[in-house]
């Protein structure tokens, strides 16, 4: 650590303010409390909302009971939940009676030569924020303040920032998560996924996952439809290091060697087109560059896959036929979490090809044309043309990246002879970028370099103990939000009511952005005080009203005129360059990369050391529910699973703790192992989201490991700058657990 | 009179524990404290492996140890096969607890034994239990083994099955589908 770090301490919230300690959490926290405050004391029997503990936003209805908290339960009407929701959205209920909520906002002061955060009032903390953001516009221009936003209430200050005059909006979601997935899909069919999927896996017969753990994330639409698929008796071909839940469901489980996935998709392509299993009408119509591909695929024999992937070339035919044989109701998933190696972009982009071949893009059971539904809103004024964005930061870097990356803004913010600007403020809405971004370390020194650092959050975590300012938000359950518009089958529209009044002195994010506006001047970009008369002038404009919302909760946008699947031999010109699917893709000729996924080689773990992998657990939403009351019992920590033969060279019994340590001597808090027959010898495997430090989290202090600490190494894509982050290598420490 | 049972889809539970989160909001069971569990038993060895996952409860058994033991006769079997606990009648003396093959009953913390009621309140009204209404996986079915035509009768017809430590010979009424 360099001694520039010390200039921003992190502050426990526990050493917050002044008399203010919160009274130790009751074990049976809330439930039975008399004095519960709420908006409609024993009148409104339920409330509709959508939810927000993970970004599959399934609509349902908040239930109290003689006006006490009750339950959660789906909304029947709602395409995304079905009326079911998963055990987070069950469990919700724990983000509104938790007892280590963010009360009061706080700021840093310097108190005795020592920084603590001070209580203060939103009068005081909104003003000294619009104070510092106007000092850093005039300073340097508002295009060095940046938003990371993570949820429903980011939109508002995307307006605000927008407004200010930056378009520096962040998302892990992109460049951490599926970015390389939307771009590869953009590159081959000139569409993106989307979310929810547009996988027709209710009606596929074969499904094949590549890494994406089914049934483990809890992506509710889709887990309900992987289910009924494997009622229905389709062929799930389940390609993972580990055995998964997904895997368990499989008639194949191939456990590939970590890394080598591309390896295995460009020998599928290769039995698919030289055994003719092609959708030969498909692709003459609607594709370019096949002979390209037959060509460029010649040698990926599954003979050459075979020392590559360690899958056996009979097992690479069988499955591929098997593919074939049920295309085009034959899905590749695209996965979600794609951010793997660095070349995955390129990666996912096979699998889109193969699904091509195979003709399953646009066809019943592989990728359906999702409906979408258009809501107007209220006019607003124009906002000011920024001088500049982040992209000047990264001159030809990334060229086909859409979004602007969380990593790269990071990067940004540490000052560099070649920049005239760094940022200067960050905006965190909802994300805790400690954890959420790799190589945290480069995370902290670039808060380091910041004028302001302001955290919006609910929970204490990593990120609010670096902040200058930080403002506690009220939970979904306590707020309007703006309206929940998902594409799907049918297009649906749902509403997000307070079920019950702000605790403590939380306050939603539409009430700090708007109070933030207006103290810079900025209040035209919202015009609506009430946050109401903004959802029901939305409403309105479909027909609907406010009113009638929070009576259904979900509307439909039914359009009888949508078509889901492409018509037998119908006309079709897609949205890439060519107006065709792209197997040879002239957007990535023109730019240098290759115009065909290659097999590049990833380096592969020293002795003694094993792959890190990591993924999710069906109770927890990565470390935003670790301390919820209702989902951290059902999995308090995280464990890391070792194959058992490997365990019983290193002596590691099941149950020990041991300390885990990567490639750069960065160790881990100690974690439980898992000694297991369900992983590879040459990679481990932990739940994300656990180990976290700060102490006011009286449930997740300390539970577990966090793996994003291990993560100092990433490979990035140059095609859109993801961080690839399954490039990081571990080995045992025993004793020091 | 109806004969209540569950059947659990061992191939479509994928674990998730949203039966034991909605149990707990729905019965208000306290924190720490569950009604029901879910349980994945792996066999195999790599790569050749076989993992069945189950939500396991009370298995409301026609011929109940844990009513036999009841000295109070709060445990006791209610309309339709429910095994329920009158908690006002329980003294927490556990007898039941240890004459449960199932290890399905616990000791509330206000003293008294609880167990998984098959949400009564709810079937009472012509609704499923709320772990079953919950699942998102549909892996779950509850019904009337009187009525031949009932989802879970046909499910138990039609598909092989298995029941929990029936060398217990309790009889029990909580089904896997296989």
């Amino acid at each position: 650590m360099n001694s520039k770090m010390k200039r921003r301490e992190f502050i426990k919230i526990a050493g917050a303010g002044t008399g203010a300690m919160v009274v130790a959490p009751k074990l049976y926290a809330e439930f039975g409390k008399k004095d519960e405050e709420l908006l409609e004391s024993g009148s409104a029997e339920r409330t509709p909302t959508y939810c927000e503990i993970c970004f599959w936003k399934c609509a349902g209805w908040v239930y109290k009971k003689d006006g006490k908290p009750w339950k959660i339960v789906g909304n029947e009407d709602d395409p995304n939940s079905r009326g079911r929701f998963c055990p987070r959205g069950t469990g919700g209920i724990g983000a509104y009676t938790d007892p280590d909520r963010l009360k009061k906002p706080l700021l840093r002061v310097e108190k005795n030569g020592k920084q603590v955060f001070k209580e203060v009032s939103w009068d005081e903390a909104l003003n000294f924020i619009a104070d510092k953001l106007r000092d850093i516009a005039q300073k340097h221009g508002p295009e060095c303040v940046a938003l990371f936003s993570h949820g429903s209430g980011g939109s508002y200050f995307k307006n605000l920032l927008a407004a200010f005059g930056t378009k520096n909006v962040a998302a892990p979601s992109y460049a951490q998560c599926r970015g390389p997935r939307e771009e590869a899909y953009l590159l081959t069919f000139g569409d993106g996924v989307g979310s929810p999927e547009r996988t027709d896996i209710v009606n596929s017969k074969c499904l094949v996952l590549l890494g994406s753990h089914i049934g483990e994330n809890m992506h509710n639409g889709q887990v309900q439809e992987f289910s009924q698929a494997v009622a229905n008796g389709a062929t799930v071909i389940t390609v993972d290091p580990r055995f998964s839940t997904a895997a368990s469901k499989s008639k194949y489980w191939l456990p590939i060697k970590p890394g080598t996935d591309l390896a295995l998709l460009l020998a599928w392509i290769h039995v698919i087109i030289y055994e003719e299993l092609y959708d030969k009408d498909y692709v003459k119509k609607y594709t370019i560059g096949f002979e390209q591909l037959k060509q460029a695929v010649k040698h990926n024999t599954p003979e050459w896959a075979y020392p590559i992937t360690t899958i056996k070339p009979h097992i690479i035919r069988q499955t591929a036929r098997e593919m074939a044989m049920h295309a085009p109701a034959t899905i590749v998933h695209p996965g979600r979490h794609v951010t793997w190696y660095g070349d995955d972009t390129q990666r996912v982009r096979a699998g889109a090809i193969l699904n091509a071949l195979l003709g399953s893009w646009g066809r019943r059971g592989g990728f359906y044309f999702p409906a979408k539904a258009h809501v107007p809103k209220p006019p607003i004024p124009k906002y000011p043309k920024p001088r500049r964005d982040w992209r000047k930061a990264f001159p030809d870097q990334f060229p086909l990246a859409n979004l602007a990356l969380s990593s790269g803004i990071c990067d940004a913010t540490i000052p560099s002879a070649e920049r005239n600007c760094s940022f200067k403020a960050w905006i965190v809405y909802g994300t805790n970028l400690i954890q959420t971004l790799p190589q945290p370390q480069k995370t902290l020194e670039a808060i380091q370099n910041l004028e302001l650092l302001v955290a919006i959050d609910i929970l204490p975590a990593e990120i609010t103990g670096w902040a200058d300012v930080v403002l506690p938000e009220c939970t979904y359950l306590e707020r309007y939000d703006d309206l929940r518009i998902s594409p799907g089958r049918v297009a649906s529209v749902a509403l997000r009511a307070p079920a019950f009044k702000p605790k403590y002195d939380s306050k939603p994010a539409y009430w700090i952005a708007r109070e933030l506006a207006k103290r810079l001047g900025l209040e035209k970009y919202f015009p609506y005080e009430k946050i109401e008369d903004y959802l029901d002038y939305r409403l309105k404009a479909i027909g609907s009203s406010l009113e009638e919302m929070k009576k259904i909760g979900v509307k439909l946008i039914e359009n009888p005129e949508h078509r889901f699947y492409l018509e037998e031999g119908e006309d079709y010109e897609f949205g890439t360059p060519s107006g065709k699917i792209e197997l040879y893709s002239t957007t990535l000729a023109d730019y240098g990369f290759d115009p065909i996924p290659r097999y590049t080689h990833h380096e592969e773990p020293p002795d003694g050391y094993y792959r890190l992998l990591y993924g999710r657990a069906p109770m927890h939403s990565f470390g935003r529910t670790i301390n919820n009351p209702n989902l951290s019992q059902l999995m308090k920590e995280n464990e890391v699973w070792i194959n058992r033969k490997v365990a019983e060279q290193w002596g590691i019994k099941n149950g020990e703790y041991i300390v885990l340590e990567n490639q750069d001597g960065i160790r881990s808090r100690p974690i439980k192992a898992k000694v297991t027959e369900r992983i590879r010898h040459d990679a481990v495997f932990m739940v994300h989201g656990f180990g976290h430090s700060d102490k006011r989290l009286h449930r997740a202090y300390h539970r577990g490991a966090d793996d994003q600490k291990l993560i100092s190494r990433v490979k990035l894509d140059p095609i859109m700058g993801g961080t690839g982050m399954r490039v990081n290598f571990v080995t045992f420490r025993k004793e020091e657990a | 009179m109806p004969r209540y049972a569950m059947a659990i889809d061992t191939k479509r539970c994928v674990g998730c524990a949203d039966c034991v989160v909605a149990c707990q909001t729905e019965n208000n069971v306290p924190l720490g404290y569950c009604r029901d569990w879910i349980v994945q038993e792996m066999t195999g060895s790599f790569p050749d492996l076989f993992l069945e996952i189950r939500s396991e409860r009370c298995n409301h058994c026609e011929d109940a140890p844990c009513v036999r033991t009841c000295p109070t006769g709060a445990s006791h079997i209610a309309e339709g096969g429910i095994v329920l606990v009158t908690h006002e009648e329980c003294i927490g003396c556990k007898a039941c607890i240890s004459s449960c093959p199932y290890d399905a009953r616990y000791v509330h913390p206000e003293g008294y034994v609880d167990k998984c009621t098959f949400c009564i309140h709810r079937v009472r009204e012509g609704e499923n239990p709320a772990c079953v209404s919950v699942c998102p996986t549909h892996a779950m079915i509850f019904g009337d083994l009187e009525d031949e035509n009932s989802e879970i009768s046909i499910a138990l017809r039609t598909r092989k099955h298995k029941a929990l430590i029936p060398e217990a010979g309790t009889k029990p009424h909580v089904y896997y589908l296989l």
